[in-house]
């Protein structure tokens, strides 16, 4: 058994996996905005890195992690807010370029405002668990108390989301005002509340995957932290289907896995390149994403 | 009571209604009626809320509507079913139901319960897709969503179009019926001019956005003119 925990496939696996679940994160903030407006949020990673640097940068480097962290979420929240109020709400409506566009902007403000402020040295995060891997038998097992914290903590987080959409009153109008505003309006959904909330839920997200980014030894915090991430969960989102939040989770992480083997028993260099070749096949075999589906009649 | 005064809507430089002025009484069918084009669908969009009219007023009761937003306007009690019945199509039959109980009196349970007494297909299909219903059943979860929420006025937008002739006798029975158990008051938007008529009390006609009659159905069902001009119906 050991030796089976110690192999370098699972340890392929397990790594995988702690990558996945953070591009899943990513792909789930897409899909959260892209269901209820049509828009994709390319600025998504940078809100998300604002969000963890007003939660970490600016409170003392002393303050508690959980403490920090909270405050990263309800930054994060509220930019998701005021960014829909703000900036998105106008491009409702216009033609697809100019989110596009407007987004993309964004992000390079996002960026840039955050270098001014927080310089783009990168800051070290406390971790609130060790990342030095766990041992059996003195073999290094490819997980580290780290590691399943950032696993522990994107099931959480995704449960929360599905129950949330699933089984309560506000899940259940911010799935309608996202599929038929108007019918929902007729119905007595506030569909503006409804987009404004979509968004501080997919920015709130967001903070939490920032968080967790920028509390890996290797990373740290930049204003560019989240953008190889943002492309691979953008990828993930992508390949899952932007209408899926399933699908978003089962890509994420099988796109972690996949890329771990590559990374292990090809070239560090080609993961990117993988990544965009399945993103090019997927979009070729099944545009919509894998899990999108198609309601059959019954009768 | 439900009356129109004056209502002008433009799109753009086509003008859509001019002038038009209706009343439609309480625990009544009233069908609006006229050919494509006419003003219909616009109409019952610019009572709920969906159209801001150019000029005039929508009022209930005594309760000035204009200027209201659509998710207010419903709940004062204005239900509309739109063309097209706009069922969410991703959601079961029961999902759509409890979107629309969500600004009713009454309670879920009840609610449910009331509107699969009255439309029992409903209740055998409450778990299935609403995109997996035909035609008919589909227009019975739209107007079963707008009832549950307890409204005083019904709009509805063509409910009989792309249904058979045995499932629109059904649907304009159960709107008869409901109007004359519930008290509710109902503004029927109908092409089957034929069908609308036999259950409404009164009727509008709509020619390119203006009111060319408002009788009662009996005398509108006998208006030779009328039906040969502007509901395109046949004398026989």
């Amino acid at each position: 058994m050991s030796s089976v925990l110690t192999s370098r496939n699972v340890a392929d696996v397990l790594g995988g996996i702690t990558n996945g679940v953070i591009y899943s994160l990513v792909a789930l903030s897409l899909v959260l905005v892209w269901r209820s407006t049509r828009i994709l949020n390319f600025a998504q990673g940078a809100m998300a890195m604002i969000a963890a640097y007003i939660g970490f940068a600016v409170l003392a480097p002393s303050t508690n992690y959980w403490v920090s962290m909270a405050v990263a979420i309800i930054a994060g929240l509220a930019l998701g807010g005021l960014t829909e109020r703000v900036i998105v709400r106008g491009l409702y409506g216009k033609p697809e370029i100019n989110p596009v566009v407007a987004m993309v902007g964004f992000l390079l403000v996002l960026e840039s405002v955050a270098a001014a402020i927080w310089s783009t040295t990168s800051r070290g995060l406390p971790t609130p668990f060790s990342i030095v891997d766990w041992q059996i038998n003195h073999k290094p097992v490819a997980l580290s108390p780290f590691a399943l914290y950032e696993i522990v903590t994107a099931v959480v987080v995704m449960t929360v989301i599905a129950l949330l959409f699933q089984f309560t009153k506000l899940g259940l109008k911010l799935r309608a005002a996202a599929l038929a505003p108007e019918v929902s309006r007729l119905l007595g959904v506030r569909v503006g509340r409804m987009l404004t909330l979509g968004w501080m839920l997919s920015s709130g997200v967001g903070a939490v995957t920032a968080v967790l980014v920028a509390s890996n030894y290797f990373t740290g915090l930049t204003p560019t932290t989240m953008d190889g991430v943002f492309a691979f969960g953008f990828i993930a989102a992508a390949i899952g289907g932007l209408d899926s939040p399933v699908g978003a989770l089962v890509s994420g992480v099988s796109l972690g896995i996949i890329l771990q083997f590559v990374g292990d028993y090809l070239n560090s260099n080609d993961i990117i390149l993988v990544a965009l070749g399945m993103l090019i096949v997927s979009l070729m075999v099944r545009p919509n994403g894998v899990f999108t589906r198609s309601a059959q009649r019954r009768v | 009571m439900i009356r129109a005064n004056g209502l002008s809507v433009s799109y753009g430089a086509v003008q859509a209604l001019r002038d038009v002025t209706f009343t439609a009484e309480t625990g009544t069918i009233t069908a609006v009626l006229g050919a494509n084009g006419a003003g219909k669908t616009t109409l019952l969009r610019t009572i709920s809320g969906l159209v801001t009219p150019r000029s005039g007023t929508v009022s209930l009761d005594e309760t000035t509507l204009t200027g209201e937003r659509p998710e207010d306007i419903v709940r004062r009690g204005v239900g509309h079913v739109p063309e097209g019945r706009g069922v969410i199509a991703e959601f079961t039959v029961e999902e759509n139901l409890r979107l629309g109980a969500m600004i009713s009196p009454m309670s879920l349970r009840d609610g449910l319960n009331q509107q699969y007494e009255w439309f029992p297909v409903l209740g055998e299909r409450r778990k299935q897709a609403a995109a997996t219903l035909s035609g008919g059943e589909r227009q019975m979860l739209a107007m079963a969503r707008a009832l549950i929420a307890q409204p005083t006025v019904l709009l509805l937008d063509e409910p009989s179009l792309g249904l058979a002739p045995l499932v629109t006798a059904q649907l304009m029975h159960t709107v008869s019926e409901l109007c004359t158990t519930t008290g509710l008051t109902v503004i029927l938007v109908e092409q089957n001019a034929k069908s609308a008529l036999r259950i409404a009390s009164r009727a509008v006609v709509l020619y390119l956005g203006r009111v060319v009659a408002d009788d009662t159905a009996a005398v509108v069902a006998q208006d030779d003119q009328l039906r040969q001009y502007y509901l395109g119906m046949v004398k026989q």
